[in-house]
């Protein structure tokens, strides 16, 4: 399938379908040993903002406890902020939790939303009653989303007997089936094999393209940010450290570019201006780039006989690893 | 779109404004789909049908037991005490059919499903009392059921217009009672996850109280089931009104004609509890 | 046996986490408790004396037995075990240094050992004071009671092992747990002292295993000559001779299971 452009058959309305203000959210924990026990505040999520259009699929990214799952529940209602404004789909989803629950899928990767006991047609069945959805419309989306899915071998097995993989897509397939607005997807791919994360990370692309499906996903894995997101958001110590697409992310890095230059014959270390030689494997050398690539092919092409050249953009997985890793001064926010 | 023509495509058709959640109706809903997903299992269903009511049926041979050696407890005697034993057992029953899952709140908390319930278009309430909804629950109503027709046949009862139609009113009331007892305990889970136990206290300590004559207990016990926690609707007050027989106890005879109110009283309470819980859970997500 | 006693500790230290739920069980047993006792009280107010009982006796056997109902675990849980066989974790058990019967005692006397602390003896203590009841002051009788309660729990343990490994020959253990809980309240005297029964039926659950969890302990406690040989040691005779018998059962039926796994493969 060819990737296409977000929303190519649903132009983007101006209003945006998540609108995150001043988010915050601080817990209460009690420490320490009975009777000592000292309490303190913490600040799960602090002044979060940032706007999702229609249309979009974002990546929101983030270490363990780094207060992604936290936003997520504040977004779909199961938790109410302690400040800041969340409207999603129009609504606030705190105080409208059901009705918002109409209109968006949600997804949790770690626990699923189907029934445990019963066959996976009879729990997509009273899905299709929960939300109200019209028997022929049911039908149909079910139709196309057995075929996308392939959920023909395993709609009567329970769903307690599914493999991870063959139950993410029967979470997926109801959380679709009242055709939401929004989707928002904790953890997608998180424990999937690779041909299962291919299949779902194309479908998801393909419900964005043609059905104009917004999609909102936390996830660890970078493979899904990098076939999916145009946009990522990395979330770090209940701060937004980053908003911005994915080129943009990657130039934020620190890790340089890297020139892989291949030449006719081994040499000494080659030393140009804005470059510095990082490693010699006989006639290749590595190059890590300080200034505008450019410059510095046709300085290393001016004085050496050039075989071929590879210019090797930072890993996405080094640079959010980075992002992590930066100390809190420097961290900031970064807006692309 | 350069789609290869074997994939199947999305419709396109305008997007449904999504109706207005409605809980009441998924009830009977949910709890249907699950009694289906039972019945593939006749046989275990039939058996463990059977286990719920032998366990109240050895609770009715305990009461034998007992009266065989002690012809009258509290001036009650043995078709008295059936009548009791079959309204507590209706009354508590039925409410652990109709709301029983509830109590298993805090384990819904700790596994994460309970976030799984809040996503979807219809009452957390409603979900999780028809969570794993089961027949089997009915056949510990069977002994019960057993135990007051009869008592109703033996007894002399004087069956005035006003008793023939209060006894249904009473006994819903005393099931609606017994379902806000349900709730109310599992919304002590909100705030304390493993306090499941002493929610069953109330509930199936309340049921094993009920089941005889109140009076055994003392003035106190029965003052703090009348206006404490009302469980003296569920079988002694009704049983007072059908006997026609002033309270041991001195308690005024218009409490009999109370348990309606008191089971207007106890949704109420049972709502705001629910809700109060509900919000809290909201607000610090454990 | 440094790994077995290595399990029995994680054991009484994984309970040990769960505070909250411990003191919501001794509140619920202890009002159980006083309601069980009320009723008998009422029975004993009209029949002042029952095969050998008084009131007072019929509420102390009603605090045994919610004091018993941790260490044997009569209302479950059932063992790990059944769940393990379920899912084939078992092969995991069956490849341990550890005979597994080994292996789940002494995860289960960790528990026992918690709960009889934690769980038992605050029970105990509130029957003794709510309803004012002398405890007896004979040492044999509390030496005995200890024994018997060590007794009670390898009982309640090989019933609970025997409940489990019948999943190794039937799909479902549901249905054998909740008869076997029913069953084990009804004939242990849980329910009722089994001096009310009849006594006919009380003379056949007397030879039952399930009389040695609450009936013959609390007998023991109050030296009652309804007792098996009429003493303290015939009653102890007795529990020992059930842990013996449901324990060699048990490895025998270990042996042939662990056959079957091996041949098919689980």
């Amino acid at each position: 399938m060819p990737d296409l452009p977000a929303a190519a058959a649903h132009p983007a309305p101006a209003d945006p379908i998540v609108d995150v203000r001043g988010l915050g959210r601080s817990f209460t924990v009690s420490e320490g040993p009975f009777l000592r026990r000292t309490r303190r505040t913490v600040h799960a999520v602090a002044d979060v903002g940032f706007t999702v259009p229609r249309g979009a699929i974002v990546g929101y990214l983030g270490p363990n406890g780094a207060g992604k799952s936290t936003t997520m529940k504040m977004l779909t209602g199961i938790l109410s902020p302690s400040s800041g404004t969340v409207r999603v789909a129009g609504l606030e989803p705190a105080r409208q939790r059901t009705r918002l629950a109409a209109r968006i899928g949600v997804v949790f990767g770690q626990r699923t939303t189907l029934w445990w006991d019963l066959p996976l047609r009879d729990s997509l069945a009273l899905t299709r009653h929960l939300y109200h959805v019209p028997a022929t419309d049911h039908a149909r989306r079910l139709a196309e989303l057995t075929e996308l899915l392939e959920l023909g071998p395993f709609l009567r097995t329970p769903v307690r007997q599914l493999s991870l993989g063959q139950r993410m897509r029967g979470d997926l397939t109801a959380a679709l089936l009242h055709d939401p607005e929004l989707l928002v997807l904790d953890e997608p791919t998180i424990g999937l094999d690779v041909v299962s994360k291919s299949t779902i990370r194309e479908f998801l692309l393909k419900l964005n393209a043609e059905r104009g499906t917004t999609i909102l996903l936390t996830t660890h894995d970078l493979g899904d940010v990098e076939r999916l997101c145009r946009r990522v958001m990395v979330i770090d110590h209940g701060r937004l450290a980053f908003d911005g697409d994915i080129a943009a992310l990657r130039d934020s890095a620190p890790a340089p570019r890297t020139l892989v230059v291949d030449l006719a014959a081994p040499t000494a270390p080659i030393t140009v201006a804005g470059a510095r030689c990082v490693a010699v494997e006989g006639p290749r050398q590595w190059l890590e780039l300080d200034a505008n690539p450019a410059a510095v092919i046709a300085a290393v092409a001016a004085e050496h006989e050039v075989a071929d050249l590879t210019l090797r953009e930072p890993d996405i997985e080094e640079v959010v690893a980075d992002l992590y890793r930066r100390p809190a001064g420097e961290r900031g926010r970064i807006t692309a | 779109m350069a789609e290869p023509s074997t994939a199947r495509t999305l419709t396109t058709e305008p997007r449904r404004t999504p109706p207005a959640p409605r809980s009441v109706g998924a009830y009977p809903l949910l709890a249907w789909t699950w009694m289906r997903a039972m019945a593939q299992y006749p046989v275990s269903l039939l058996l463990l049908t059977f286990g719920q009511a032998a366990s109240t049926g050895l609770e009715l041979t305990a009461l034998f037991f007992v009266f065989g050696h002690a012809h009258q407890l509290a001036g009650f005697g043995i078709n008295e005490a059936l009548l009791i034993y079959g309204l507590a057992g209706v009354a508590f029953c039925l409410a652990d059919f109709f709301m029983g899952s509830v109590e298993r709140l805090g384990e819904h908390v700790r596994k994460g499903s309970f976030d799984t319930m809040l996503v979807r278009p219809v009452s957390p309430l409603v979900q999780l009392a028809t969570d794993e909804f089961s027949p089997r629950r009915l056949g510990k109503v069977v002994p019960a059921v057993a135990a007051l027709c009869y008592a109703l046949a033996v007894l002399d009862i004087d069956w005035t217009p006003a008793r023939i139609l209060m006894l249904p009113v009473l006994i819903v009331s005393s099931i609606v009672i017994c379902c806000c007892v349900w709730t109310l305990g599992a919304s002590i889970q909100f705030f304390i996850a493993d306090a499941r136990e002493v929610a069953n206290s109330v509930t199936y300590g309340g049921q094993a109280m009920t089941e005889y004559p109140l009076a055994i207990y003392g003035r106190s016990v029965v003052r703090t089931a009348t206006f404490v926690v009302p469980l003296a609707f569920a079988s002694w007050q009704p049983a007072l009104f059908l006997l026609d027989r002033p309270d041991p106890t001195g308690l005024p005879e218009w409490l009999r004609y109370a348990a309606p109110g008191v089971a207007l009283l106890m949704s109420l309470a049972a709502t705001l509890a629910w809700r109060t819980g509900l919000r809290h859970y909201r607000s610090t997500g454990s | 046996m440094r790994v077995l006693f290595a399990v029995f500790s994680y054991e009484l230290r994984r309970f040990s986490t769960y505070r909250v739920a411990t003191a919501a069980g001794v509140f619920t047993n202890s009002v159980f408790g006083v309601i069980n006792a009320m009723v008998l009280l009422a029975v004993f107010d009209a029949k002042p004396e029952i095969n050998g009982y008084v009131a007072e006796d019929a509420v102390l056997q009603v605090f045994v037995a919610q004091a018993m109902i941790g260490p044997v675990a009569i209302f479950g849980p059932p063992l790990d075990l059944a769940d393990r066989i379920r899912t084939g974790e078992i092969a995991v058990d069956l490849l341990r240094p550890v005979h597994p019967l080994l292996w789940w005692l002494a995860h289960d006397l960790g528990r026992a050992a918690f709960s009889l602390a934690f769980r038992s003896a605050p029970t105990f203590t509130v029957g003794l004071l709510v309803f004012a009841l002398p405890p007896p002051a004979a040492p044999e009788q509390w030496a005995g009671f200890a024994a018997a309660i060590l007794l009670a729990t390898l009982v309640g343990f090989g019933l609970r092992y025997l409940y489990a490994i019948s999943g190794f020959w039937l799909m479902d253990t549901r249905g054998v747990h909740a008869t076997a809980w029913l069953l084990g309240t009804f004939a242990s005297g849980m329910v009722l002292p089994l001096v009310l029964f009849p006594d006919a039926m009380a003379q056949v659950l007397r030879l039952l295993p399930f009389a040695a969890l609450v009936q013959v302990p609390a007998e023991i406690l109050m030296d009652k000559a309804t007792l098996p040989g009429g003493t303290i040691a015939g009653g102890l005779a007795y529990q020992a001779a059930w842990a013996a018998a449901l324990i060699a059962i048990g490895t025998l039926l270990t042996a042939r299971a662990t056959r079957k796994v091996v041949v098919q493969g689980g």
